[in-house]
């Protein structure tokens, strides 16, 4: 995974500013170690917590960024500790990781109080794009009414799309699929995300309708230009940027 | 348990030893009540015969006096089976009469009394009871009438003897019939219980023995089959299912351990690890989406799902689906055409109705689609859509004008009475109709389609939501092509939409 990550520089580092602190919250012993190491390699702070308890413990403290909690857990399970840290009015954002994957699962952990829900078995270029994206939206990057990335510009009002001196006319998903891209500018956006957050649907389409929908979205906003803004980043997702910046 | 016990706690010998304490006691009920009855009916016709002739006797001491009475009671006392006479002086002194002794006393009190007696001719030592009557007469004569009540006796006794009787035939029939009854149905349930032990031991192919008397224990039997008979085919089912899962999880993981093992052995250079190592990842996806696949199904079946039902409309969902996979469609040379309008209400899971759709929209595509014709674009679709970093996506434009309406998938939602139906038209190669049952199986992949990605898991998922939500998933012929049809039930009251 390192090496791959180092293959991938667009998928990390590059256009993350800050490194991020995290909390770890997984009693199996190797898949922490994994995640802290992987984490690590990629420029970010990991603390680990073998219990539900240690966790609480730790996440109260504050200081972290975002926390990634497995849901059964000795002790506390994962859901408690998360509704004991909001309960105390600790809003730093939770990314719930389970084994039960069912879409009645994850609806009970959004509403225990969670931020984000991803079930095992799932890749690390997955998890690492949701809490980058997690941890932003928590420093506060808000509702903007308008996003711009290089020259090209979105109005969230009007609903038009400008490249240059060019407006571009976009079916209304496509436009919710850009706006989702850009309100996550510089970060990876996951197929698996996109797919979430602009058609709400959380199963795994076996043909990979999403590179499709990306690729009538590039051909509207990239054609003709010289500078490409919405790039694929192999293994992981997408992510749309200023390359000359 | 012994066998007699066994006996004993049958409900059939329980049952049957209530009724009997109950027959008996109305039995007792019944017989005193009659002897009690007989009882009195005698002696008030004692009382008339012995009124009648003490009237009789008084009258003719009324008119003859005391020798006439005399006379009379000494003809009356020898007549076979006379009546008990005794006529006495004041002092107590027998006159006439057939009477040997009396109990003291008797003499004194007037009016009715019940008394041991002797006549004259008898021995010392019989004894009998009477009922007697003692009358003063004018100038100090008394005399007494009276009648046996052996007769009485000899009754009450023959009662008694018949309730005793009576009784004791209730018991013992009631016993032996409880006894019967109860042996006959505790047979029946040995039977049973034999035929599920067996069962249980785990021969499913058991069944309870129907005798054809159409009783209550024919039609537990028949019932208890046909529950044997589904869980027989579940379990079959099952056995099927875990048997294709040990094949299609088992077939792929050996090629990852093949394929680690060669590059163990054979790989020398970084890049040919790290091929290796992406190809192993690529591999592990797709047995974690059929692993995926199969929980989801079963949660399906299970049911488990149902408590987050909500009402939904259907139409909805094949818009949005539809339009989630146009452009792949258009990619692939085809057209996808939508048609709900209606508002189409149904209560269930939005998530795994789309799924369903959408894993019928995606074999519509995959079968449907057109083979890449040479000279449309330099790189086939799907190498377009894989190599999603380059724009170039060939639009495949000219092979749906080549193919024309046979490249249409039609995706419908429409209300049809109390059911919405969802379709899924394409004008692919179809499935033949000896097939159509069969590919809704588990790991169903038809030869045809062996060459092509998939799990052959996207049928069955389908077929298992339209059951959860109380549909069913229909193939049909669309000639050329295949129809798929899911019908639900209606939701119970369609809100009012403005069309």
């Amino acid at each position: 995974m390192s090496d791959a990550a180092a293959a991938n520089p667009g998928m990390s580092g590059a256009y993350l500013v800050r490194s991020m602190r995290l909390l770890i919250i997984e009693d199996d012993r190797d898949a922490a170690d994994y995640l802290v190491k992987a984490f690590r390699e990629v420029g970010h702070v990991a603390d680990h917590a073998a219990d539900g308890e240690e966790g609480l413990s730790l996440a109260l403290d504050g200081g972290y960024d975002v926390l990634i909690v497995d849901r059964m857990l000795p002790k506390l399970d994962g859901l408690t500790v998360i509704g004991c840290l909001r309960a105390k009015n600790v809003t730093t954002p939770a990314l719930i990781l389970s084994a039960l994957g069912a879409v009645d699962d994850r609806v009970r952990g959004l509403r225990a109080g969670g931020d984000d829900y991803l079930p095992k078995p799932y890749s690390f270029s997955e998890l690492l794009a949701r809490v980058e994206v997690l941890a932003r939206r928590h420093v506060g990057r808000g509702e903007d009414t308008q996003y711009r990335v290089g020259d090209l510009e979105l109005d969230r009002l009007s609903h038009r799309v400008v490249r240059g001196r060019e407006e571009i006319l976009l079916q209304p998903r496509e436009f919710r699929l850009l706006e989702y891209l850009m309100k996550h500018a510089g970060q990876v956006v996951t197929r698996t995300m996109l797919l979430e957050n602009v058609w709400d649907y959380h199963f795994d389409p076996q043909t990979n309708v999403i590179d499709v929908h990306i690729s009538r979205l590039r051909s509207k906003i990239d054609k003709g230009f010289a500078q490409p803004l919405l790039h694929t980043v192999r293994g992981a997702g997408y992510m749309i940027r200023d390359g000359a910046r | 348990m012994t066998a007699l016990g066994k006996l004993l706690r049958t409900t059939a010998f329980r049952l049957t030893l209530v009724y009997l304490v109950v027959f008996s006691l109305f039995a007792a009920f019944l017989l005193g009540y009659f002897a009690f009855n007989t009882r009195r009916l005698i002696n008030e016709q004692i009382a008339t015969i012995v009124s009648g002739e003490l009237q009789l006797l008084q009258v003719q001491y009324n008119q003859a006096g005391i020798r006439r009475l005399v006379a009379a009671v000494d003809v009356r006392s020898r007549r076979p089976g006379s009546s008990l006479y005794l006529v006495t002086t004041p002092m107590g002194e027998g006159l006439a009469g057939n009477v040997g002794s009396l109990e003291p006393g008797i003499l004194e009190s007037e009016g009715w009394v019940e008394t041991a007696y002797r006549r004259l001719e008898e021995p010392e030592s019989a004894e009998h009871n009477a009922l007697v009557r003692v009358t003063r007469l004018p100038g100090g004569i008394r005399i007494l009438v009276g009648r046996d009540l052996d007769e009485r006796e000899r009754m009450l006794h023959i009662v008694a003897l018949a309730g005793r009787w009576s009784v004791a035939i209730v018991i013992v029939l009631g016993i032996a019939g409880g006894v019967f009854v109860s042996r006959r149905v505790l047979k029946r349930v040995d039977a049973m219980t034999g035929t599920t032990q067996t069962i249980m031991a785990g021969d499913l192919s058991g069944r309870l023995s129907v005798i054809g008397s159409g009783d209550e224990f024919d039609r537990l039997a028949v019932n208890l089959n046909g529950m044997l008979e589904r869980i027989e085919s579940l379990m079959r089912g099952l056995k099927e299912v875990t048997d294709n899962i040990a094949h299609d999880l088992k077939t792929p993981l050996t090629r990852l351990r093949n394929r680690c093992e060669a590059a163990l052995r054979t790989a020398s250079s970084e890049t040919e690890f790290r091929q290796v190592l992406e190809d192993t990842i690529e591999e592990s996806e797709g047995l974690i989406r059929t692993f995926d696949a199969l929980l989801m199904i079963a949660r399906a079946e299970s049911g488990e799902v149902r408590e987050g039902m909500a009402e939904f409309d259907v139409a909805e969902v094949a818009r949005d689906v539809s339009e989630l996979y146009e452009p792949l469609a258009e990619d692939k040379g085809l057209t996808l055409e939508v048609n709900a309008k209606q508002h189409a209400a149904v209560k269930g899971n939005r998530e795994l109705v789309s799924q369903a759709l959408a894993n019928l929209v995606d074999n519509a595509i995959k079968y449907a689609a057109p083979p890449p014709l040479p000279g449309t674009a330099g790189v086939p679709p799907a190498f377009g859509r894989r190599a999603g970093g380059t724009p170039a996506v060939p639009e495949g434009v000219g092979a749906a004008a080549v193919n024309g309406a046979r490249s249409a998938i039609l995706v419908t939602a429409d209300a049809e009475q109390d059911r919405i139906v969802l379709t899924v038209s394409d004008h692919g190669p179809g499935i033949p109709s000896a097939d159509r049952s069969r590919v809704v199986d588990r790991f169903v992949r038809l030869e045809r389609s062996r060459s092509l990605p998939g799990s052959g898991l996207g049928l069955s998922l389908v077929s298992a939501v339209a059951r959860l939500h109380g549909g069913e998933l229909k193939l049909e012929d669309n000639a050329p092509g295949l129809r798929a049809r899911i019908s639900l039930p209606r939701a119970a009251a369609p809100p009012q939409q403005a069309a």
